[in-house]
């Protein structure tokens, strides 16, 4: 799949502004008392659930690998807290998806093969260094945050209740990587140049979170998201641009090429995977 | 035969502390949605504080061990239906929190018409719960539990936590 237009060329003040809601009221699906879904909007709505929680499920192991090798205790204790966040995070959705298709959220979690996970290739870096998760969890961050705006009217109720909780805590992560980034930016030239080789090699892969949901216009039209994917792409990139401009960072290529969410997956990924499916490999049927 | 009243319910609720901040209990927390009693059934329905609160399901196994008897049948689940937010918290959860050495949380506010991207701009600010003095640094937006935040007190020169206002 190519992306075509990042575009963040419009004025934010009328991009960056709030998701626009759908144009007209859309009906109430899912949960008690809501309608139930067409088929397409059904399997659409299980590709959205799906990568979504990959991505913040591999976003959050891979954070935790800094618990006790953090820069500095606080750090420590932030990381471990941003993973927790985000697995917790991925377990809602993986619970919305199997209460959407059937299935167990724990078989999603750790049942699939490494090819099986759905996550933005973004994600299949390894941690490396400070600066390198950083400008990832940055990129990661904000444009999960247009996402989120995105899903805060959803048509589909149940997918509504969790984001409006998801947005609130998400809050304190943007916080949080913002002061990094600005830190790291401002805080003399080898730390500077380490965010900034980061972010160029990264960008490609960023533009990929919000991209590679088949039928995400689909959704659009249903009300379940906002505005397509593209849309949403543009609006995370209208609002960061004057950000990126103020710090002097690297802005977005026009576009990246490529697959965005597998099944090719890397060896990082991979030795991700080993390790946190090792417990539950080891006995498949125990008991918690 | 004593006839179960709602009242008795939430003042049972009352006694379920906190697993992690004990001086509270679910109700000062406003945890608690909605206590629904029909007939032979007993239904409460509980708001998670946080999406990934490894504590959800001992809150709702103490809320359901507590209500364990006072009607035939007891349920209790965890919704999404409404969003927890730290504006729930009662004033007398203000008063047991401060008391205790937390700073209570500052309005929430609604939090959901503005986009996600403008938090930035935020700047979290706590009044020390020791000395009262509102001259105070955030150390670290994250604490031990993922409900608290860290400050120190330029006055008292004492660290203490927030509950984070979500």
């Amino acid at each position: 799949m190519t992306t075509g237009d990042p575009a963040a060329t419009g004025d934010p003040r009328t991009t960056g502004g709030p998701a626009a809601t759908a144009p007209r009221a859309p009906e109430a699906l899912g949960g008690p008392g809501g309608a139930l879904l067409a088929p397409p909007v059904n399997q659409a709505l299980g590709e959205l659930l799906l990568a979504m929680a990959d991505d913040e499920f591999v976003i959050g192991y891979w954070d935790s690998e800094w618990t006790g090798i953090a820069p500095v205790l606080e750090e420590d204790v932030a990381f471990a807290s941003l993973a927790q966040d985000e697995i917790g995070h991925a377990q809602a959705l993986y619970q919305l998806l199997a209460d959407l298709e059937g299935g167990d959220p724990d078989e999603l979690a750790y049942g699939r093969a490494p090819e099986g996970y759905r996550h933005a290739r973004l994600l299949d870096h390894p941690r490396t260094d400070w600066a390198f998760s950083v400008a990832r969890r940055f990129l990661y961050d904000t444009a999960d945050a247009a996402r989120l705006d995105a899903l805060a009217a959803s048509a589909y109720q149940p997918l509504a209740g969790v984001v409006a909780k998801m947005r609130r805590e998400e809050a304190y992560h943007l916080l949080h990587m913002h002061a990094w980034v600005e830190r790291l930016a401002t805080g003399g030239q080898e730390p500077r140049a380490r965010l900034v080789a980061a972010m160029e090699r990264l960008w490609p892969d960023a533009l990929c979170v919000l991209d590679g949901i088949e039928g995400d216009d689909l959704l659009a039209e249903a009300g379940v998201l906002a505005e397509p994917m593209a849309a949403v792409r543009r609006r995370w990139l209208a609002g960061l641009a004057p950000e990126l401009a103020r710090l002097g960072l690297p802005a977005p290529p026009a576009a990246q090429t490529g697959a965005c969410r597998g099944p090719g997956r890397s060896d990082d990924f991979r030795w991700l995977w080993e390790q946190f499916t090792m417990v539950r490999r080891s006995d498949p049927e125990a008991v918690w | 035969m004593k006839v179960l009243t709602r009242e008795a319910v939430w003042e049972a609720l009352a006694e379920v502390p906190d697993p992690e901040i004990p001086v509270v209990s679910v109700v000062d927390l406003g945890l608690v949605h909605t206590v629904e009693l029909d007939g032979e059934l007993l239904r409460v329905e509980l708001l998670p504080t946080f999406v990934g609160c490894p504590a959800l399901e001992l809150i709702r196994r103490s809320v359901t061990d507590r209500l364990a008897g006072m009607a035939q049948r007891v349920e209790v689940e965890m919704t999404f239906a409404v969003p927890w937010t730290s504006d729930r918290i009662t004033p007398d959860g203000h008063r047991k929190l401060r008391q205790s050495g937390f700073a209570p949380p500052g309005p929430a506010g609604a939090g959901d018409a503005r986009p996600l991207f403008a938090t930035i701009a935020m700047r979290p600010t706590a009044t020390c719960p020791w000395c009262g003095s509102a001259d105070t640094t955030l150390e670290n937006l994250f604490g031990p539990t993922l409900c608290r935040t860290m400050f120190w007190c330029n006055r008292c020169r004492q660290p203490f936590e927030q509950f984070k206002a979500v």
